[in-house]
C-alpha cells in the first residue's frame, strides 16, 4: 500500500508512479498525504487502482480519469475530475466551479457542495451532489446525468443538448431551452441506477426528484430568427 | 490570471506574524501574477500622525538629505523607514497638505502610493516573492493586509499599474479580472473630484469606493452599489483602516476561496495560498458567493 508524502515528492513525480503502473499492477490501493490545494494531482490516471488524497485539493484533480477510484478527504479545486472516461472520484467536502466539465464517462459523487458550473458540457459521465450545485450548471450538457440532492442554482441546463437533469430540491431558474420533464419508468430506473452505484440509495429515493432535460428547440436553424443576424 | 492574498486578524494573536503569513501566502501565488506585485499591510497608528508611503524610481540614494530639506522647509519633526524603492514617511497629520506641496514642488519624480494612519502599500516589477523579499514584508505586523501578484491585461507592465490601488486615505483595493466600463465611470468620478494617476481598470474601482464612502457608504454598502455601476469580471478585496471586504461579480468570474477561523479571515485565488495558515485544518472553508458582499470590521 503505497504512500507519498507530497511535502517531499513533486506533483510531477507522483503522476509519474501512477502512470507507470502496469494493468496488473499489485500496488492498488495508493494513499497520498499533504495535498495542501496542490493542482493537477492523480490526473491521467488509466488503471483499476484506489487512490485516497489526505485532505483539499486544487485544480483539475482527477481530470481525464480511465478506471481508477479516486477520493478525495477534503475539499476540491476547479475543475474536478473533468474529461473523466471511466472509474470513479468521490469528493468528501464541497468543489469548486466546472465540477465533471466534459466527462464522458465515470461517476463522480460529491459529499457537500457544488459551486457554479457544475456538469458543464458533461458528455456521458454521471455526476451525483449530495448538497447543492451553483448556478448555470450543466450548461450545454449533451449526455450522462446530473444527480442533486439538494438545490440546483440560476440558469439550470442552458443551451442544454441532452443529459438528465435530476434534482430533488428547488430550482432557482432554468436556462435556455432546459425544461422540466415527466418521470417516467426508464428516467426513474436510471435515476435509482445512479444512487445505488453512489451509495446514495438510502439517502434519496427516486420519486423525490423533478427531471430536467432539452426542449430540442435550439437543435436547428429557425427562419423566423434570420433577422436576429 | 492575477492571484489575491488577503489576512484580516480577529485578535491580536496573529499580529506579529501577519507580514510573515502573507509573505507565503503571496509568494506561493507567484505563478498566478508573475509580472509584478504589491501588498498594503494595516500596521500600528501614531496619535495625531499620518503615514505616506512614498516610491521613488530607483531607489532612494539621498533619504537623509531630502528629510532633512523638508524638514526645515516645514519646520516639523520627520520620521521615515526606508523600504527598498519605497519609504514610509510618518508627519503630523497638520501639515500632510503642505508636504504633498512641497513633494510635487521640489521632487516631482516622488510618487506618494498611498497615505492613512495605519496604511503601508508597497508594490513593484518583478517575481511576487522575490518583491515581497525586497520589501521585507515577512517583518512586518498589523491587523490585516491585502496582496495582489499581477499578470497584466488590461495595461502596460510597469509600478503603475501593480496593485494595491489606493485612492483614499487608509483604503486599498486589488483587483483579479477587467472592467468593460471603467472609462466611462472615470469620467463620472473625475466630475466628482476624484483624480487618477493611471488608465487602469482596477483605480476606477478603488476610486469609485472611496467615492461612495466619501459620500457617507459603509464599505459593505459601496461595494454594493459597485454590482450595479461596475460592469465586467472581478473579484475585488478591499481594506480599510478597521475593514476587509470581499466582493466577486454576478457570474463568479474569477477564482475565490476564504478560510475562517476563530482568529481569522483568509482569502486566496486558490487554496493553496491558505494552506499553510495556522490552524487551517479546522478552518471553515468557502467559496464567496457571486454578486454577495462580504464584509469585517475589527474594532
Amino acid at each position: 500500500m503505497p504512500s507519498v508524502d507530497l511535502a517531499e515528492v513533486s506533483v510531477r513525480d507522483l503522476n509519474a508512479m501512477l502512470h507507470s503502473l502496469p494493468p496488473d499492477t499489485n500496488e492498488t490501493i495508493w494513499t497520498i498525504e499533504n495535498p495542501e490545494g496542490k493542482h493537477a494531482l492523480a490526473v491521467g490516471l488509466d488503471a483499476a487502482i484506489t487512490v485516497e488524497i489526505a485532505g483539499h485539493v486544487g485544480y483539475y484533480c482527477g481530470g481525464m480519469n480511465k478506471r481508477a477510484h479516486l477520493i478525495v478527504r477534503g475539499n476540491a479545486g476547479v475543475g474536478i475530475a473533468e474529461n473523466m472516461m471511466s472509474g470513479t472520484v468521490r469528493v468528501e467536502g464541497d468543489v469548486s466551479q466546472a465540477a465533471g466539465a466534459t466527462g464522458r464517462g465515470g461517476l463522480l459523487i460529491i459529499e457537500g457542495n457544488a459551486s457554479a458550473r457544475c456538469g458543464i458540457s458533461m458528455k456521458g459521465i454521471d455526476i451525483v451532489v449530495r448538497g447543492s450545485i451553483g448556478p448555470m450548471s450543466a450548461f450545454m450538457a449533451q449526455a450522462g446525468n446530473l444527480v442533486v440532492l439538494g438545490e440546483a442554482g440560476e440558469n439550470l441546463g442552458d443551451s442544454i443538448y441532452e443529459a438528465r437533469l435530476f434534482v430533488r430540491g428547488s430550482v432557482k431558474s432554468l436556462g435556455a431551452d432546459c425544461i422540466e420533464k415527466p418521470l417516467g419508468k426508464q428516467d426513474r430506473a436510471i435515476l435509482e441506477g445512479v444512487l445505488t452505484r453512489a451509495g446514495l440509495s438510502d439517502a434519496a429515493r427516486p420519486g423525490e426528484f423533478r427531471l430536467f432535460g432539452s426542449a430540442r428547440r435550439l437543435y436547428h436553424f429557425h427562419v423566423d430568427n434570420v433577422g436576429e443576424y | 490570471m492575477c492571484g489575491i492574498v488577503g489576512l484580516f486578524l480577529k485578535n491580536s494573536k496573529l499580529e506579529l506574524e501577519l507580514g510573515a503569513l502573507l509573505a507565503v501566502m503571496l509568494g506561493l501565488l507567484s505563478d498566478r501574477g508573475p509580472d509584478s506585485a504589491g501588498f498594503a499591510v494595516y500596521g500600528d497608528a501614531q496619535p495625531k500622525r499620518i503615514k505616506l508611503t512614498l516610491r521613488i524610481a530607483g531607489g532612494l540614494r539621498d533619504a537623509e538629505a531630502l528629510f532633512t530639506d523638508m524638514e526645515s522647509a516645514l519646520a516639523f519633526p520627520v520620521e521615515f523607514v526606508i523600504r527598498d524603492s519605497h519609504v514610509v514617511l510618518s508627519i503630523p497629520v497638520s501639515v500632510e497638505a503642505a508636504v504633498r506641496v512641497w513633494l510635487a514642488k521640489n521632487r516631482p519624480e516622488i510618487h506618494i502610493v498611498g497615505a492613512g494612519r495605519r496604511m503601508e502599500l508597497f508594490k513593484e516589477v518583478g517575481w511576487p516573492k522575490e518583491v515581497a523579499d525586497r520589501f521585507g514584508l515577512s517583518d512586518m505586523s498589523g491587523t490585516h493586509a491585502i496582496g495582489h501578484t499581477r499578470m497584466a491585461t488590461e495595461s502596460s507592465v510597469t509600478t503603475d499599474g501593480a496593485h494595491p490601488f489606493s485612492t483614499g486615505s487608509d483604503q486599498c483595493l486589488v483587483h483579479n479580472g477587467s472592467l468593460s466600463n471603467h472609462n466611462d465611470v472615470r469620467r463620472k468620478l473625475r466630475h466628482e473630484g476624484l483624480t487618477f494617476e493611471t488608465d487602469n481598470d482596477s483605480e476606477v474601482a478603488a476610486g469609485y469606493l472611496t467615492w461612495r464612502m466619501r459620500e457617507g457608504a459603509s464599505l459593505r454598502k459601496a461595494l454594493e452599489a459597485s454590482l450595479d455601476d461596475l460592469d465586467g469580471f472581478y473579484t475585488f478585496v478591499v481594506g480599510t483602516e478597521t475593514g476587509f471586504a470581499v466582493l466577486r461579480d454576478p457570474i463568479a468570474c474569477k477564482p475565490a476561496v476564504m478560510a475562517e477561523t476563530d482568529d481569522f479571515v483568509a482569502f486566496g485565488s486558490e487554496y493553496r495560498a491558505l494552506a499553510g495558515l495556522p490552524g487551517i485544518q479546522r478552518a471553515r472553508v468557502f467559496e464567496p458567493e457571486p454578486a454577495t458582499v462580504y464584509a469585517w470590521e475589527r474594532h
